[in-house]
This record gives structure tokens, sequence and C-alpha cells, in this order.
């Protein structure tokens, strides 16, 4: 079969199968960031356009724990989206709440403004050459498959992301905190009125959508290298991603994030220089054709 | 300006308005002669080159403004369109050997059309989606730069020559390429305003304030937005190629999407919807930028923090909060 593959392309299994991998952990970090502008779009009305800066700060965080208090991978696990995400709350709390009232593209310019001035910060700190970060000892190695070698990083990452995403799915689709908080999505003044604190639910969606953010920075620290535009570009692709799926529904982004990193991997392998504007593409095509998005409500 | 309707239903051509010359109220005349004054006066105390510069962000943020302050789309992907227009103007007039008036135009050109695609793309969704889908597809110029062979990738195209303007005027002195720019930029903001006093630009403002009863009233909006978007495209296309004959130069970082943000900066900083603002604020951040230079990173730092400052506390921005204080239109 395999053979026949190769006879048939004239592309090599190993090639072809090292990029669907990649593509799953590129469309495992497009899942988790969009899932997390999703959330906070729903609940807060704007796009967090810090996001991006958010998911670097998860990786340095994860790098400092490491180098200054010698907390390994795993704390850092848990740490880091901590803290990035109390930091989310501060800016919430201090800048975003006071833009309710207004047009949501002042809640877009204010949170780019922030995303500014994190990633200058750490340019400036840590330069742009980036740090490296090692591989958990647990997770080093890998996987003979047979048709292919597999990093047991990288499958760990893959199989954490799709965790991640359908614990997010199940607190908001099963629980009772997920239950408030989709129904202040649809109407906050009713919701509040029944004696729920909406301000401060508002607020801790925001530090939640900010520490997944941070977590997926976390997964990312040992395989990119950690350096301060590692997520300006990336997050670019999720606004494009997140126009795809539409932000009405969280397994619509998870299935969109997903695909459209295999789509990009595959793109790689069958024609690279169009790799980098495929997902783009996807985008011209799916507005032409369906506007609200693949899962989104006109 | 309401307009009345005649009871066929036939809008009634409106008198002109009173206090009106040429469409600006009087205090924007005399900004307008001020300014004009200042670009006389100017280059013979400032450098030429940091005025030329100031000019074409100037132009540059008054094509921003034409969408965001006239028709309220917020497009976070002009970097494509000036910096497009920077490559074609360079290519034409390295490669091609055009005049530069012709080579700024074809650069103009290419960004309309280019405004003309990406608009009719973009226009589909309003609001955050459009910001959103404008820097995507931004960036995927921005990508496509990378890769074709006539941008140079990394290099950029290097080596631009001015030329002569119109086959006369030698623009290889800086003065007389300073007269060049300030021309354009002062034909670019004329018609801006021109195009923002007309009674198309009343439909645009119309449906700023109220799209759907802007629709009721049958008016097609979508072909009022994208005509909009290609004309500022259009104009950020001039800009940029007018940069790119200044400095000789065209590069990546006029197309990646800090230029992008560059722009809405300033049109903020200057006041959204203000004749003047986009200026002043063009000149604000550009001069900024050359002061701190130096400052490395910080710069962005400093950016982002202007951006917070402006959007938490100074929306109007600084000709929006002059002309609030002296209670008149600028």
């Amino acid at each position: 079969m395999l053979e026949f593959f190769e006879t048939i392309t004239g592309i090599p299994a190993p090639l072809l199968f090292g990029q669907l991998l990649l593509g799953l952990i590129n469309g495992a970090f497009y899942a988790m960031l969009s899932l997390g502008l999703a959330v906070i779009f729903g609940l807060l009305n704007i796009i967090n356009f810090t996001h991006g800066s958010q998911f670097m700060m998860g990786a340095f965080v994860a790098w400092m724990l490491l180098a200054w208090a010698g907390i390994g991978y795993w704390g850092a696990l848990v740490l880091a989206p901590l803290i990035v995400g109390a930091t989310g709350v501060v800016i919430e709390r201090l800048m975003i709440s006071r833009l309710y009232k207004l047009d949501h593209l002042y809640g877009l310019l204010l949170t780019f403004g922030i995303g500014l001035m994190i990633e200058g910060y750490f340019r400036n700190e840590f330069g742009s050459s980036g740090l490296p970060y090692r591989i958990p000892a647990e997770l080093s190695g890998a996987w003979d498959l047979g048709f292919m070698f597999m990093p047991v990083y990288r499958g760990w990452v893959v199989v954490f992301a799709l965790a991640t995403c359908l614990a997010t799915w199940l607190v908001i689709e099963k629980t009772r905190l997920g239950a408030y908080l989709r129904a202040a999505t649809e109407n906050a003044p009713l919701v509040q009125a029944f004696g729920v604190n909406v301000p401060r639910m508002i607020t801790l969606t925001y530090g939640a959508g900010v520490g997944l953010a941070a977590l997926a920075g976390v997964l990312a620290a040992p395989i990119y290298s950690v350096n301060p535009q590692m997520g300006t570009n990336l997050i670019i692709v999720v606004f494009a991603v997140v126009v795809i799926g539409g932000m009405g529904s969280i397994l619509g982004s998870v299935i969109t994030g997903f695909s459209l990193g295999v789509i990009e991997g595959l793109t790689k392998v069958f024609w690279p220089e169009a790799s980098a504007v495929v997902i783009f593409v996807i985008m011209a095509i799916v507005l032409l054709a369906r506007p609200a998005g693949l899962f989104g409500r006109a | 300006m309401a307009s009345e309707t005649t009871a066929g239903g036939v809008p009634a051509v409106a008198p002109p308005a009173e206090g009106f010359i040429f469409g600006f109220t009087k205090p924007q005349l005399g900004a307008l002669v001020l300014m004009i004054a200042f670009l006389a006066i100017a280059p013979f105390y400032l450098y030429p080159i940091f005025l030329m510069k100031l000019l074409c962000f100037a132009l540059f943020a008054c094509a921003f403004n034409l969408l965001i302050g006239y028709v309220g789309l917020l497009s976070f992907g002009h970097a494509a369109y000036f910096g497009m227009g920077g490559y074609i103007a360079g290519h034409a007039a390295k490669v091609w050997g055009f005049s530069p008036e012709v080579a700024v135009l074809a650069g103009a050109l290419v960004a309309g059309l280019q405004g003309w695609v990406f608009g009719w793309i973009a226009i589909r969704r309003q609001g955050i989606y459009f910001a959103m889908i404008t820097l995507a597809l931004a960036q995927m110029v921005y990508f496509f730069c990378v890769q074709a062979p006539f941008t140079g990738g990394e290099d950029g195209i290097q080596a631009i020559p001015r030329g002569a303007a119109f086959g006369a005027i030698d623009l290889s002195n800086d003065m007389s390429m300073y007269w060049f720019v300030a021309a354009i930029f002062l034909a670019g903001f004329l018609m801006v305003h021109r195009v923002i006093h007309s009674p198309y630009g009343q439909v645009l403002k119309a449906i700023r304030e109220n799209e759907p009863r802007a629709t009721s009233l049958g008016y097609r909006t979508d072909d009022y937005k994208l005509v909009a978007f290609i004309l500022s495209a259009t104009l950020a296309g001039v800009a940029g190629g007018t940069k790119s004959l200044v400095f000789g130069i065209a590069t990546l970082t006029d197309v990646n999407w800090p230029m992008s943000g560059e722009v809405v900066l300033m049109t903020l900083v200057g006041g959204l919807g203000t004749v003047f603002g986009p200026v002043v604020g063009a000149a604000v951040i550009v001069t900024m930028q050359n002061y701190l230079a130096e400052m490395g990173a910080w710069v962005t730092v400093i950016q982002g923090a202007i951006f917070v400052t402006v959007v938490l506390a100074f929306r109007r921005g600084i000709v929006g909060e002059i002309a609030n204080l002296l209670k008149v239109k600028l």
C-alpha cells in the first residue's frame, strides 16, 4: 500500500507522514488558540489580539521557571497558565473592562497595543534569537511505527491538546458553570438578574482563555525555540482559522483548527511554495461560499 | 446634512450649505492654509527626506482614515496596498524605466486592483471579522512578496532611480523631489476631502451611522463600501509608491503587519474621522520614530503604550480633542 503510494506520487512515505504529523501539531496549536479566542469573544465580545503574545508568554514563563526557579516541564505545565492567566485577569480588570460599552473595535485596538508592549518588552529583555527549552526526559525519544519514527513528544502534544480541547468542551457544555457561561453569552443582564456575578465571570473567562493560550505556549516551547515573535505570526493564521470556522461552536473551532493544520502539512508535501498562504486562500474561498464560516451562525 | 426628498422620492439637489467654502468649514480652511504654508516653508528649515517620509505616511493615513473614519470599516491590512504600491512603482521605475509619475500610478493601479479583489471578499463580514479578514489577506500578500522573484525577497528592490518627472524635472535633487512629493500629497489629501464631501461621501457616512437604515433607503451599501475600499487601497498604493521612489528602496517592512498597525496608530492618535487628524498623527508618529530610532525594541513598547493610552483615555485623538475644545469641525 505504502509502496504503491510512493510509486504513484513519487513522494517518500516518511516525508508525507512527517509533514502530516507536523500539520497535526500546528493544528493542535490552531485549535487551542482559536478555542481560547472563541470563548473570550463569546462573553466579552472582543477579539483578543494579545492572544499571540500570551501564547509566547506561556513559553517564556516555562523557560523562566526552569532557568530561575529550577521548576521543570511538568510544573510549568500547571504554573505557567496560572501565572499568565493572572496577568490576563489584571489586564481585564484595569483596561479591557473600561471598554465594554464602546464599539468592539476599540477592544481589538487596545489588545493590539497591549500585545505590542509585551512583545517589545520581551524582545528587549531576551533578544530575538530565541532560547532553547529541552524536551522532558519522560517524553524524549521516538517510537518506531514501522512506516516512520514518531518523536514521543510530538505525539504527546497532539494527544494533550486534544484532551484539553475536549475538557474545555465538557466544562462549557456539561457543567453548571458552563451553563452560566452560555447563558451569559446569550443575555448577560438576565443572568445577572438571577444573582450571578457576571463581571467576575467575565474576568475569570478572560483569564481562562489567556491561560489556554499560555498552556499552548508551554507545549510549544520544546518544539519551537522560545522567542518573542513566536506568537504574532501564529495569531494571524489563527484569525484566519477563526474566520473559516466561525466562532459559534466550540467543537467547530477544534475541528477546523486540526484539519487546517493537516491541510497545511499536506500542502508542504505537494506544493511547498503555497504552504504559507494555503490557509488564507481557504479563508477567501470559505468567505465567498459561506460568509458566516463553516460552523458559524449568520 | 439630511438630504431632502421630493414627493416623488427623487432626492432633491441639495443647495450649497451655508458656511462652506469648497466643502471646507471656515476653521478647516484656516487649518488648510496653515498646512499649505507649512508645506511651502518647511523644506528650508527641516531635512527634506524626513519631510517626504512624513508626507508619504500622512497620505497613507488619510487613505486609511477614508475607510475607518467615514465608513466605519477597520482594515487591519493596509500594509498590503502600501507595500505593493511600493514594489510595483519600484519595479516599474527600475526595470521598465518608467518615469516617476507613471511608476507611482502603476503602483496605485495594482494596489487598487488588489483592493478591489480583497475588498470584494472582506465586505462580506462586518466589524471585528472585517478587521481579521483584511489582516489575514494582507499576510497572504506578505508571504507572496517573500517568495515572488520580482520583489527580491529579503533584499527588497534596491537602487530604484527617481528619474525625471514628466521627462523634464530631474528628481535626484532632494528639493525638487520634495515638491513632487508635496504635490502628490496635496492632491491625495484634497481628493479624500472631495470624496467625503460629495453626495457619495454622505452615503458612506450614512452607512457608518446605520447600515440597515441605509440599505432600507435603497442604497446598495456593499457597492458603496467596495468603492470606498478601492479608493483607499489606491491612495495607499500612491503613498507606498512615492515612498519607494523617495528612498530608492522597497522592502518587506512596508508590506508586513506592523506597518498595518502603524497606520492605525497614526490615524487613531490624530483623530479618527477628522480631516486633518491623519496628517497630524503621521507627523507625531514619524517624528517620534525619528527621535527614538536608537532605542530599538523600546519603540515598539512605546507605540503599544500610545495605543493603550489613546484607546483608554483619548479616543478623539489630537485633532478631535482640539476640535472639541474649540467647538469646531476640523
